[in-house]
């Protein structure tokens, strides 16, 4: 292919319409936030605990973050199959990857709205620890999640959106996919959302985060223009 | 040049065959008019020659480039108004024209002059699904336009627009803007009047492929019964 838009000159017209139509429409980051709110509000009646902390903590935060990212997850691509948005982004001379990195930057900016919410409700509902010095250790590790969220889950909404049962294929195959991220998500911030704010193994996990990131990045990345083709 | 050269062109779905043994040449700046009822496989010719399905038999070449292997020679080259308008509705005109110009590394300034003579600037912004069809349909012809392709791929492409509205996209789609053309239309003398060639399809193969001045209406009303 020989494009004749720049690459990034692409993205960027891309990230620009797709940051407009959920302006206007609020489909995704909104559901995202009040599902993932409202779960917390189901986990503080349930548990009947005043507070929690450490693996308790942090697995209850990185499995509320997955199930409310799938929710976005399956809307990224669904104004583009219904309105024509394919067609009209492949009759352009431009990159097809382009279309990849920006529904990318789009999920991980839906992922950091979604925690910017989530994360001090979290912090108020459920954890007895003070979030303070725990945030520099979960805005990375985080981060790094959002990001393999968000490569696996655009790699997995291309797939699915063309078919009849994309609301079950997208979640049935993202899933799977999305474990590792968790473990190693709730793995690196578990001892910071303890009492002693303990740094431990948090390094190691990070890393195995990267490296998933890396690895799928590639991945889809390679595979992302097969899936516009016809 | 010849603005298309089509031999022995075949696509199916599964098992179905929606287009079958096609061979045709256009010449540049010609007008091809395809015929057909619903499912002779008029849709399914325009969007092969947009490169945005893959022939799976015979040999396609647009604007010299041969499909599916210089497919990346021709996007750019050629603007598609199908049935739909591949415009998001929650955008305004004015914004979806604006995408698109940056997707095909297109000024602002043609996205004004657009605006201008289709007459939808005090229109354009708003939401495009507070519009009529046939706003929306002016906004798909500006789409289709915005980067001056050599090839149009039109169907019927007067659909939702009022007398004054045709009259008012003829400049930039009718045979006065000088472009190659391909129109699937449904209008025998409408159709037949802007025809240089006529292809009529039947089942998805060809029943009729001939100069238009060697057609008449009544031959081609005999495609639909």
């Amino acid at each position: 292919m020989k494009p004749t838009v720049g690459t990034w000159r692409t993205v960027g017209a891309l990230l620009r319409k797709e940051l407009l139509v959920e302006l206007r429409t609020l489909e995704s980051v909104p559901g995202m936030s009040l599902f993932a709110v409202s779960t917390f509000v189901v986990f503080h009646f349930a548990l009947n605990r005043s507070s929690i902390e450490g693996d308790t903590a942090s697995g209850i935060l990185w499995v509320t973050l997955l199930f409310a990212s799938i929710l976005g997850i399956n809307r990224l691509f669904v104004a583009d199959a219904e309105q024509g948005g394919f067609d009209g982004f492949l009759l352009a001379p431009v990159d097809r990857s382009a279309m990849f990195l920006a529904k990318v930057l789009t999920l991980v900016a839906y992922l950091v709205a979604l925690e910017l919410v989530a994360v001090p409700a979290f912090a108020l509902l459920l954890l007895g620890a003070p979030l303070g010095p725990a945030l520099g250790n979960l805005t990375v590790t985080l981060l790094l999640g959002d990001i393999g969220v968000a490569v696996i889950g655009t790699l997995v909404a291309a797939l699915a959106v063309r078919t009849r049962a994309r609301d079950l294929l997208g979640p049935l195959l993202a899933l799977p996919l999305l474990v590792p991220i968790v473990i190693g998500g709730a793995r690196a911030t578990a001892p910071s959302l303890s009492a002693a704010h303990a740094s431990g193994a948090a390094a190691r996990w990070l890393l195995t985060l990267g490296l998933y990131d890396l690895l799928f990045g590639l991945i889809a990345y390679a595979l992302f223009d097969f899936l516009l083709e016809d | 040049m010849a603005a298309l050269q089509l031999e022995r062109v075949a696509r199916h779905y599964g098992e179905r065959e929606a287009l079958s043994d096609v061979s045709l040449t256009l010449q540049e700046g010609a007008t091809l008019v395809v015929f057909g009822p619903n499912g002779a496989g008029k849709t399914t010719l325009l969007r092969v020659l947009a490169t945005l399905l893959r022939p799976h038999a015979g040999t396609v070449a647009v604007l010299g480039a041969e499909l599916p292997r210089e497919a990346w020679a021709v996007r750019g080259r050629v603007g598609l108004l199908g049935h739909e308008p591949l415009l998001y509705r929650e955008l305004t005109a004015q914004e979806n024209l604006r995408f698109h110009a940056r997707l095909h590394g297109v000024g602002e300034e043609r996205v004004r002059e657009l605006l201008e003579v289709l007459r939808l600037s005090a229109r354009a912004a708003e939401p495009l699904r507070t519009l009529s069809r046939g706003l929306v349909q002016r906004v798909a012809v500006a789409r289709a336009v915005l980067h001056d392709p050599e090839l149009l791929l039109l169907d019927e492409p007067h659909s939702n627009l009022d007398p004054a509205a045709v009259e008012l996209v003829a400049p930039l789609i009718g045979a006065a803007s000088g472009r190659s053309r391909v129109i699937c239309s449904h209008d025998p003398g409408g159709g037949l009047a802007e025809a240089d060639l006529v292809l009529g399809l039947r089942g998805g193969r060809p029943a009729l492929l001939r100069a238009a001045a060697d057609v008449s209406v009544e031959e081609i009303g005999e495609l639909y019964r």
